[in-house]
């Protein structure tokens, strides 16, 4: 948490104790040393990742089948993805989907069939102007600080209006209870419930951690993170050597997930 | 004047508790979607809205059109509307409710639907939706009300309700404009990515509406002892038949933009629609009943022997109503999400429950017309002669 979100906290808090003194029962239960030791909970970790613009680099050449597997587990697995069989109600953060379809547009007849039906990595763009957030009518998604475009599970009423504005298909709804359809929970991530749209969050909790995010994690390279506004990090230095491409980026909505060549 | 809904014939009563039942067995489908999630509907991950927000972006032109009557006679003093003006704003009550209504089953989680004011978001336009529904809805009741409620007491309008008049007839075009702009500001939904989906969606509420008061009129005649006047009918349907052309119009430079630019993009959705894409044709009946039916209604209210002869002018009404009401309710939002930001094609269809779901909600809006129209009509019932003083009832 930063310092800003720190100060908006304790202004709240000092606000909620004014309003606690006409109710004195209320003042008794939160002393000074419950405010504390609320703020050390909420303080961000010593060994956090920071950036000013996070971005994700997949390198196409360096993908495969098995890689692509491996991050889409991965995902899967640390984020309670459920796995429903009916791809009506599908929920994906992270999926493969074939070259002329993740970049349509792109393809030509006379291009190799290899290429056109090359598997790639899509997931949430995580866009410098995304249009999901400026829809949500409850800003249950929001855009940080980072760049990482989040979502507030406990907020979103599940209008959908955000799975409309995205350009890139990468919103999933949750159409009934996703807890069944979770293989093997894993307790440090909370699962969702019915009636929540969900997506990518660019592993902003391992990032929290000093942990990179999943996916790349177990790309074996294929897939890299960085700071983009940093022009020294590493995927500016590759982005500023190799051709890249980034999906519909004629939209404007300026996304941060670009495709090395 | 509520006292006047509690008297009524057999047929009343029946019609009211037809129309119990109905919102009944909506309401027990309700009660399953609410306990297992909008998977019990049609909808997808790719067709991600459906019929109850089709429903809510008709419906809302339907509330709209009440400004087809109130502002001919209200600013231009259009005097055969002054018996029939209540009628409109009694119609764009229930409506606007059913577009409440659709937008809140729709919700995935709807208990939480106070968010939207709670964390008030002036960038989403559904934010402005609902300011501009909720005050459409206001004005709409206490214009109505007191209108009426003079014309009861035989003595002439009061001061203070003139500003609210007029502002509700400037309102009425907003509710549909936000509406439009829900759609036509999402980046790569290229059917919906375009300046003309407003204006597009004001003709078409202004050719659905003014149908649906013909028919409502030649009922509430049938029905009551009130005559809401032959010129009135008259020029409702001759309001439906401009709009109806300009509906007609604005769509086909809308395949012309398309068509002509030849970006596949933009032709894909339209080809879908009426031809079928990649081998799914699941929405070409449904358009070309549209196509059929507004023909009929466009042939029907232009022509002046067929309008006149309130036989064919029903039916040219019905089919205009019912036309707009598949390009609308059902064609646009579908054909606003096929083919899939991955260029694949993923239909949708209603299932019977969502079905139930909004003929439950279409009940509640009739059933509250009924309560409506019926205090309406035995007022002007009672009063016998309207503000100019013509017989308003029949002889």
């Amino acid at each position: 948490m930063s310092d800003m979100d720190r100060r908006k906290f304790l202004k709240i808090a000092g606000l909620g104790a004014l309003l606690g003194i006409s109710s004195w029962s209320m003042f008794e239960v939160v002393t000074k040393q419950h405010l504390e030791a609320f703020v050390e909970k909420y303080k961000t970790p010593p060994n956090a990742m920071h950036a000013k613009r996070w971005a994700i680099v997949i390198d196409l050449k360096k993908l495969d089948e098995k890689i692509m597997n491996d991050c889409i587990e991965a995902c899967n697995r640390i984020h309670n993805v459920p796995q429903i069989p009916n791809p009506k109600e599908e929920v994906k953060w992270i999926w493969k989907e074939d070259f002329e379809h993740a970049f349509p547009g792109m393809e030509h007849q006379y291009m190799p069939e290899e290429i056109k039906e090359m598997p790639v990595l899509v997931l949430c763009n995580h866009c410098d102007s995304p249009a999901c957030v400026r829809v949500c009518p409850t800003k249950a998604t929001f855009k940080r600080k980072d760049g990482i475009v989040m979502m507030d599970m406990h907020r979103c009423i599940g209008c959908r209006f955000c799975m409309a504005a995205c350009p890139f298909g990468a919103r999933s709804f949750n159409w009934r209870d996703p807890r069944p359809f979770i293989k093997e929970e894993n307790k440090e991530y909370p699962t969702r419930m019915r009636g929540v749209v969900e997506k990518c969050t660019l592993c902003c909790e391992r990032l929290e951690v000093g942990l990179p995010p999943a996916c790349v994690e177990v790309s074996n390279g294929a897939i890299m993170y960085g700071d983009l506004a940093d022009p020294n990090s590493e995927i500016r230095k590759l982005l500023a050597t190799r051709y890249s491409i980034r999906r519909k980026a004629e939209l404007g909505t300026n996304p941060c997930v670009y495709y090395l060549l | 004047m509520l006292e006047y809904a509690l008297k009524g014939s057999g047929r009343y009563w029946g019609w009211l508790a037809f129309l119990l039942i109905l919102i009944g067995i909506g309401f027990i489908t309700y009660l399953k979607q609410f306990h297992v999630g909008l998977g019990i509907t049609g909808m997808s991950r790719d067709v991600s809205w459906g019929l109850y927000i089709g429903q809510f972006t008709f419906l809302v032109g339907v509330a709209a059109s009440a400004v087809t009557v109130v502002l001919p006679y209200y600013l231009h003093n259009y005097k055969k509307y002054g018996r029939i003006a209540v009628i409109g704003e009694f119609l764009a009550i229930p409506s606007v409710l059913m577009c409440m209504l659709f937008i809140f089953v729709d919700l995935g989680q709807p208990i939480r639907v106070l968010n939207v004011l709670l964390h008030p978001t002036p960038n989403s336009v559904m934010f402005f939706d609902m300011i501009v529904l909720s005050g459409y809805l206001i004005l709409n009741l206490l214009c109505g009300w007191v209108v009426l409620g003079v014309e009861r007491k035989g003595s002439p309008p009061p001061k203070w309700i003139k500003p609210f008049l007029y502002l509700a007839i400037f309102w009425a075009p907003s509710i549909h404009i936000v509406t439009a702009f829900l759609y036509q500001g999402l980046p790569g939904r290229d059917y919906w990515l375009t300046a003309i989906m407003a204006a597009k969606f004001l003709s078409s509420a202004f050719a659905s509406g003014p149908s649906l008061l013909v028919l409502l009129c030649l009922i509430i005649r049938k029905f009551t002892n009130f005559d809401p006047g032959k010129e009135a009918i008259q020029t409702l349907a001759k309001t439906a038949a401009y709009f109806l052309i300009a509906t007609i119009l604005f769509y086909l430079f809308e395949v012309f933009t398309a068509f002509y630019s030849n970006i596949p993009a933009h032709k894909a959705p339209i080809i879908y629609l009426f031809s079928g894409l990649d081998g799914f044709t699941k929405l070409t009946p449904v358009m070309k009943i549209c196509a059929t039916l507004v023909a009929i209604g466009a042939i029907i209210l232009v022509t002046p022997p067929l309008r006149k002869w309130e036989v064919t002018l029903s039916i040219g009404a019905f089919a205009t109503f019912i036309s707009m009401w598949l390009e609308k309710g059902i064609s646009l939002v579908v054909g606003g999400f096929i083919p899939n930001p991955f260029e694949r094609v993923f239909e949708y269809w209603p299932t019977l429950p969502e079905a139930l779901i909004a003929l439950g909600v279409w009940s509640v809006g009739f059933f509250i017309l009924t309560i409506l129209y019926k205090i309406a009509t035995t007022v002007k019932e009672n009063v016998v002669f309207d503000k100019y003083g013509e017989k308003q009832i029949k002889t």
